[in-house]
């Protein structure tokens, strides 16, 4: 059966509605009218190394899960780890399908075969995660950003692939 | 939401002078985030790199994503050519609030997970309470 609307759904107008349901007041969804700015990568991905930051409530067994209400601390899960120790919690997604396969929002074991296979060089040793339901721009920008953009260039990575949910 | 705090990062770290992509399955907020780089991948949120169990078809995406670093030529997003089963849009465009509480202690997969953070961390950390005097209740 095909999609009776097959455009890409439009989120923003879908959370002002269930907002507007609930009595809410609509949220202010960042506006960046400017452009972005503009980095390209020196050397072929096949010589790279990828970092790998993921922002769907990822933590490893052991270490102490995110709470659900604008987190801005974040995890690191070495890039070599067993899959079967990736954990997935949020408020904002239903994660059944993430618990079976985390790599549908943490793409571990796709970004290591394509690293054997040669079309990636190399990962970076940690993987960032954070819960990426955070309402707060203001807390994000100034608390969580500034330690993912360190850790990241401490880890010299070539390459950034980031993966919300 | 999430989307959102991605397309922030994404552009704060190529500020720093590193290329970024981020994977998107929520046009609308990518696009108002705006990073320099993002693949959308039409599927339901909570799949944003494809189907589970999906091996070869996930290593397809993320091939056809990653090459988008070498081929790219400004800032964009890029819709990649896949699919998920139809129909799931109808359903996804209800007006249905399905976050759950938003809980402000660490919120554990399981209750091994909870145990093994107490053993690693401490109870004052691993269920860290709301307030100073709240009794820890992770």
């Amino acid at each position: 059966m095909a999609e009776s609307d097959p455009r890409p759904i439009d989120y923003i107008a879908l959370t002002r509605e269930t907002y507007a349901g609930l009595g809410y007041p609509p949220y202010r969804w960042a506006l960046n009218e400017d452009p972005p700015s503009w980095a390209t990568l020196g050397k072929p991905l096949s010589e790279a190394r990828l970092g790998l930051i993921a922002s769907g409530g990822i933590y490893r067994h052991g270490q102490v899960a995110f709470t659900h209400r604008d987190d801005v601390t974040h995890r690191e899960i070495p890039t070599d780890v067993d899959t079967a120790e990736i954990r997935v919690t949020h408020f904002a997604f239903d994660p059944a399908a993430a618990r079976r396969d985390p790599n549908v929002v943490f793409p571990i074991d796709t970004l290591r075969s394509l690293v054997a296979e040669g079309t990636v060089g190399e990962l970076a040793p940690m993987a960032l995660t954070f819960m990426g339901g955070i309402y707060s721009q203001r807390r994000l920008a100034s608390e969580l950003i500034p330690v993912l953009v360190d850790r990241t260039l401490e880890m010299g990575a070539d390459a950034v692939l980031l993966v919300p949910v | 939401m999430c989307h959102q705090s991605v397309g922030l990062v994404s552009r704060a770290i190529e500020r720093k002078g590193v290329p970024t992509l981020s994977m998107t399955s929520a046009h609308s907020i990518t696009t108002s985030a705006n990073p320099p780089r993002a693949a959308f991948t039409d599927f339901p949120l909570g799949h944003t790199c494809g189907p589970p169990d999906r091996p070869e078809e996930q290593r397809s995406i993320m091939h056809d994503a990653l090459a988008l670093f070498e081929t790219m030529e400004q800032p964009g997003i890029v819709e990649l050519d896949y699919s998920w089963p139809a129909p799931w849009k109808e359903e996804a465009r209800q007006p249905v609030d399905h976050r759950t509480p938003r809980h402000d202690t660490p919120q554990y997969q399981n209750q091994d997970d909870r145990s093994a953070a107490v053993a690693a961390h401490g109870v004052g950390v691993a269920c860290r309470p709301a307030a100073p005097g709240d009794i820890p209740r992770c």
